[in-house]
């Protein structure tokens, strides 16, 4: 399988403080791919770096079949190249509509003239409800999406990574404060999208990643303790130390 | 512009219409061309009103739809009326000089021309040289261009060296602060070439036009209300779309809009330039009205009482920020223009002129505090199409 994104040797330090620790990983063009670890391992500070919002002290990040370097891309750039991104607490644009979220995530050119003489066709239209019917919005596509419930408002951002057709999706803690349908729910959509793309998903609910039923990393300490099957790193001695303090 | 877009947007429909029987209303009282029940001196604040009105709207797309509270707009707008004012002064005063040449002996030569010009319009400073930047003082037609170009350009420059630092928030307001401040102080200088405190004056003459002031104030009032329909209606048109969820989305969370690939900065310029552009005309309507400008009028607080009146107007609805500079800029000049009588407490005179400026921050810190959507506000409470949120 080839190598959509190789992180190699990171390390970034905030006043001294090296929150990730020589870290890395690679994920390839269609994989699930879960990270655990526990408050403050490092894993949305792990995402910030991939999406451009924190620049790395050392380290290489490379993307795609060119092997294109991330490091110095804007966060728009980087994901124009195709990688999207979902923030831990849900962040949708409360005073628009559904609608007008997902049209605003749809693969188009994102160039301000452009964007200006926009005008959504009826396929894009069509897409939108396509995707709201995915992520099971169809009946709240013209509400303001303030008024949509917590595990709505997550979908909704989920909607809008889909719309962005990215070739990687970096999902961080979808599964907080979801009830158990919504996170059956959660599961499957991630699950779905995983086939044609990578999806590097942040957890740290150990019963969610069972579901999920992929390949795991665990991060601590900013750095990879183990990697392979739940069950493979679960029986590491390390892991359940960290986790489990014996 | 499409139907749908007017049918989507009925409010812009309703504004466009009272505004234009707002104007026919003014012309058929004015003394220019009907009863004469409105002074020609009343037309005149009536007009440089709507051109308030037009920055508002500028200033309610860059504030309350992108969410950058700039303080610097007026900067923009007395550009604008530099720049038209060079013409006027410019073309005007040849033609007095031309005249007064003419009845010499000897005919004058375009050096013996240009030397009385510059001496009457740079006497005041001293000076009887043209400076650099009134090579094209004579040309209409440029001048209008640069009424536009000039804000435009500072406004790209200042906007792509701001935005790119990504300054945000506050320190951004104070940056557009110390720009307007900084354009003030050096147009005070005589050295400036814009005749330094004196500014350019004589603005209300067109030159060769001999109809009464009665009539060119209605000229202007008209270029005004035409002006404001236009500047509306493009506004609305551009919030109207993908463009105006993307500048929402920069208002509210401009981290994740980034992260949806859009370039923010790139946004930002765009808006901060073509808001200056809207500001540059409204200026340069607004001083040919006023008949004066002069360094005094791009100082700071200018453009903190901008945002004040879009404020109370409430921002992020169009109609909000024209109704709240039409409301509070009238109210003001009324009270300020020493029109309002005086109150006497017996034990304390209650002068207008000096207590306005409380009043008017007082009702700012009650409208931010309990009506943050302004005046405007009060119409979606009629309309209960948000019955759900507070006023
Ligand atoms: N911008 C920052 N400045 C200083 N410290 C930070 C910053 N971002 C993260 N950290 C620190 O880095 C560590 C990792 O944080 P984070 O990546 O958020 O952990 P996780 O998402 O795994 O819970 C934490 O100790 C956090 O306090
Ligand atoms: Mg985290």
């Amino acid at each position: 399988m080839s190598t959509l994104l190789e992180v190699s040797g990171v390390t970034v330090s905030f006043d001294g403080f090296r929150a990730i620790n020589n870290l890395s990983f690679q994920i390839g063009a269609a994989e699930l791919r879960a990270v655990i670890g526990p408050n403050g391992a490092g894993k949305t500070t792990f995402m910030d770096i991939v999406t451009g919002k924190t620049r790395p002290d050392e380290g290489h990040i490379l993307w795609g079949e060119k092997s294109i370097s991330l490091i110095g891309m804007s966060e728009a750039k980087i994901a124009q190249a195709g990688i999207g991104r979902k923030f831990q607490k849900p962040t949708v644009f409360e005073d628009q509509t559904v609608q007008e979220n997902l049209l605003m995530a749809l693969r188009k050119d994102r160039s301000p003239l452009a964007v200006l003489l926009f005008r959504p066709s009826v396929p894009d239209l069509d897409r939108v409800a396509e995707l709201a019917a995915e992520i099971g919005l169809t009946e709240m596509l013209l509400r303001v999406s303030g008024e949509l419930s917590h595990g709505q408002k997550q979908w909704l951002e989920i909607g809008m990574l889909l719309a962005q057709e990215p070739r990687l999706l970096l999902v961080d803690e979808p599964a907080a404060g979801m009830t158990l349908a919504e996170r059956e729910k959660t599961t499957a959509i991630l699950t779905e999208a995983a086939k044609t793309r990578a999806v590097v998903v942040v957890e740290h609910d150990m019963e969610f990643v069972r579901r999920l039923n992929c390949k795991v990393t665990v991060l601590h300490e900013g750095a990879v303790l183990a990697e392979g099957s739940l069950d493979h790193v679960t029986k590491n001695k390390d892991v359940s130390v960290v986790y489990l303090g014996r | 512009m499409n139907r749908s877009f007017i049918a989507r947007n009925p409010s812009v429909l309703i504004f466009l219409s009272i505004l234009a029987l707002f104007t026919l209303l003014v012309t058929l009282l004015s003394e220019g061309f009907g009863a004469g029940l409105v002074s020609t001196s009343m037309v005149k604040t009536l007009g440089k009103t709507l051109c308030l009105c037009l920055i508002a709207v500028a200033m309610d797309l860059i504030w309350g739809y992108t969410g950058i509270l700039s303080l610097g707009h007026f900067a923009f707008f007395g550009l604008g009326g530099y720049m038209i004012g060079m013409w006027l002064m410019f073309e005007r005063t040849r033609q007095i000089v031309v005249t007064s040449l003419s009845e010499g002996v000897l005919p004058p030569t375009p050096e013996d021309i240009q030397a009385a010009i510059g001496n009457q319009i740079f006497g005041v400073v001293g000076s009887s040289e043209f400076p650099l930047i009134w090579m094209f003082a004579d040309s209409l037609v440029l001048q209008l261009a640069f009424v536009v170009l000039v804000p435009g350009a500072l406004a790209f420059v200042f906007g792509w060296l701001a935005f790119r630092s990504r300054v945000t928030g506050v320190y951004l307001s104070i940056l557009t602060q110390a720009m307007t401040l900084g354009l003030s102080l050096y147009l005070f200088q005589n050295a400036s070439g814009l005749r330094g405190n004196n500014g350019l004056s004589g603005l209300q003459n067109l030159p060769g036009v001999t109809a009464p002031q009665s009539v060119v104030s209605l000229w202007f009032f008209w270029a005004s209300a035409l002006a404001l329909a236009l500047g509306y209606l493009l506004v609305a048109w551009v919030v109207s779309g993908k463009f105006g969820s993307v500048i929402r989305g920069i208002r509210d969370n401009e981290a994740r809009v980034r992260f949806l690939g859009y370039s923010v900065e790139s946004y930002k310029l765009a808006v901060f330039t073509l808001t200056a552009c809207i500001s540059g005309i409204a200026g340069a309507l607004y001083y040919p009205q006023a008949g004066i400008i002069n360094p005094a009028e791009v100082a700071p607080i200018a453009s903190i009482y901008l945002a004040v009146w879009v404020a109370i107007g409430g921002r992020g609805r169009l109609y909000g920020a024209v109704i709240g500079t039409a409301l509070v800029s009238l109210v003001s000049s009324w009270f300020t223009g020493g029109q309002a009588p005086d109150v006497n407490l017996g034990f304390y005179t209650i002068k207008w002129v000096d207590w306005w400026l409380v009043l008017l921050g007082l009702s700012f810190v009650l409208v931010t505090l309990y009506a943050p959507r302004g005046i405007g506000g009060l119409f979606d409470l009629v309309a209960r199409k948000n019955p759900g949120e507070g006023p």
